[in-house]
């Protein structure tokens, strides 16, 4: 291969684009996978995006933009949840499961039934190098400002309510604004990701910088560099190796973040893999004043 | 959002008035009477779901009653200690940071200035733990975890300090650490109010007991509170009750059904 070979892709508009926003996507999922997965919240990445899915193919049948009407669907389906499970008649892993499955069933049916009028599906699905408009970009910059505009304003009151929501409410703090904060961040961050690295695919992206991250610093504020970098080089480099195996964004952007966990799991060993300890603790939605509705 | 009813300054810190509560029909308290009053020291002693927790939140104010009145001196700072078992001790901060985290109102931006990392400090100093400020909170002992959450709820300078089972889950020499402290805090004027159902190791050393099942089934001195027929009340069972030095020793008398049932 030669250096000319690897410098291929650079000359082509529509990678640069692409480059751009992978690493703007793997940044922003990066930066809130921190907040996601230290609230045990992972699970509902991944439904989240499988439900915006919905939207995203039914926004275009009903002449509305499809980034509008997924954005819509997307916080519709977050609020679906949260009431759902505040009724605390089913678990909200159980809601989580039937709301946004059903939704991306319906997104299915609706591109089989009438066809794909905006993205293409296998795109929506698992991410493409094609078709990264000006307008995606904007979006993606867009919502990274507003995340780091929002996590660094209101720094302490995340960090409080992430680490201990009981006692965060109960000291000034309003935990359930933040816990929808919280929300709109994540719904606009799947959202504006989703043409790069695909429905399918995104909650990896949520997940696995932070993890690394976590794997690799004990500091809350380290963590936020740490996996907002990490998501970016990796989002950059995907969106490279997809340009050259041709393979779509989506699937290289993770198996990239992937070979980055194996890598730092190899050299961090046992004390990475002890701080990921809390990691596991399931959550599911947002914790809204556990005080006034945990068990007596 | 309607403001809770307020006392004047002479009153009472906190005032609970013929309050009953329940969740989904079933009632966990009915028709309480309570009142918090300034550097006090009271446990609140009952089985589980006797409604401990829920008289907590009713100090806290994240609970209204249904029926009946909480009312509050104007100004009161109340500061919450969950308990330790519910927290994530591998959450990625130190000391010092967790402690700060109770001046997440105050200022938005993220960094510390230099007043508030001073106060930090001297709060760690005076629970002990000066040295421990940029320790991960993994690597704290028990009583070391309990202070460090004390050392948050002191940094908002509160008037009543309620706790949750503070020794639930800690050993011997962690519950006698903790003890010493609040008792420590009490006397520079701290009221305290915190739940507990340990009848032996906590209960009886503290100077206020409030029997709880539902209602309160008495309330005053260990040496009033811990007698067989307010436990019966409060904890379904009989149980005999000795005297040590001065204070209550509850013997479980299950204990010897069993042995009669091993002999027999």
């Amino acid at each position: 291969m030669t250096l000319a070979t690897l410098l291929d892709p650079f000359q082509y508009d529509f990678f640069l684009k692409g480059l751009v926003a992978a690493v703007l996507a793997g940044a922003l999922c990066g930066l809130i996978g921190v907040f996601i997965t230290l609230r045990g919240m992972s699970y509902i990445g991944h439904g989240l995006s499988h439900a915006i899915f919905g939207g995203f193919a039914a926004a275009p049948l009903l002449a509305v933009n499809p980034v509008l009407g997924a954005g819509v669907w997307g916080l519709a389906s977050a609020l679906a949840i949260n009431g759902v499970t505040r009724q605390r008649k089913i678990g909200a892993d159980a809601a989580i499961g039937v709301i946004t499955t059903a939704s991306f069933a319906l997104g299915v049916a609706l591109l089989t039934k009438f066809g794909n009028k905006g993205a293409t599906f296998d795109a929506a699905l698992f991410g493409s190098i094609n078709g990264v408009a000006d307008s995606d970009i904007y979006l993606l910059v867009g919502a990274l400002l507003f995340a780091v505009v929002v996590f660094t304003a209101l720094y302490r009151a995340f960090l409080f309510s992430t680490f201990d929501p009981e006692v965060a409410d109960v000291s000034g703090v309003n935990v359930k604004r933040m816990d929808s904060l919280l929300m709109v961040v994540l719904t606009l961050s799947i959202l504006s990701s989703l043409t790069i690295i695909g429905v399918t695919l995104v909650a990896a992206t949520l997940v696995i910088p932070a993890v690394v991250a976590r794997m690799l610093s004990d500091s809350f504020s380290r963590m936020l560099y740490l996996s907002t970098a990490i998501g970016a080089v990796c989002g950059g480099v995907g969106m490279y190796l997809s340009f050259q195996i041709d393979i779509p964004s989506g699937t290289t952007i993770v198996l990239v973040n992937a070979a980055v966990f194996v890598v730092v799991l190899a050299g961090t060993g046992g004390r990475g893999l002890k701080r990921t300890g809390g990691l596991d603790d399931h959550h599911d939605v947002p914790t809204t004043a556990p005080l006034a509705t945990a068990g007596r | 959002m309607p403001q809770p009813p307020v006392l004047p300054r002479t009153e009472p810190l906190i005032r609970v008035e013929h309050v009953s509560f329940g969740y989904g029909g079933a009632a966990v308290l009915r028709d309480v009477d309570y009142t918090v009053e300034q550097g006090t020291f009271t446990g609140i002693v009952g089985p589980s779901g006797s409604g401990k927790t829920t008289l907590l939140r009713l100090l806290l104010g994240t609970v209204t009653p249904q029926h009946g009145a909480v009312h509050f001196r104007p100004g009161i700072a109340v500061s919450y200690v969950p308990q330790i078992e519910t927290v994530n001790w591998s959450f990625p901060v130190t000391v010092a940071e967790c402690v700060l985290m109770a001046r997440s109102t105050r200022r938005l931006l993220p960094w510390a200035t230099r007043d508030e990392r001073a106060d930090v400090q001297r709060v760690l100093e005076r629970l002990g733990i000066g040295e421990l400020g940029h320790r991960h909170i993994r690597e704290l002992s028990g009583g070391q975890q309990q202070r460090m959450f004390i050392a948050r709820a002191l940094l908002r300078k509160p008037q009543l300090l309620l706790m949750d089972e503070p020794t639930s889950g800690v050993d011997v020499g962690t519950r006698h650490e903790v003890l010493h402290l609040l008792d420590d805090l009490n006397a520079e004027g701290l009221a305290i109010v915190l739940t507990t159902h340990d009848l032996n190791g906590m209960a009886a050393h503290l100077p206020h007991l409030v029997a709880l099942q539902t209602r309160v089934i008495a309330s005053g001195t260990p040496q009033e509170v811990i007698v067989p027929d307010v436990l019966e009340q409060t904890f379904g069972a009989r149980m005999e009750v000795l005297q040590h030095l001065g204070m209550p020793v509850v013997v479980d008398s299950a204990g010897d059904v069993l042995l009669r049932g091993v002999a027999g």
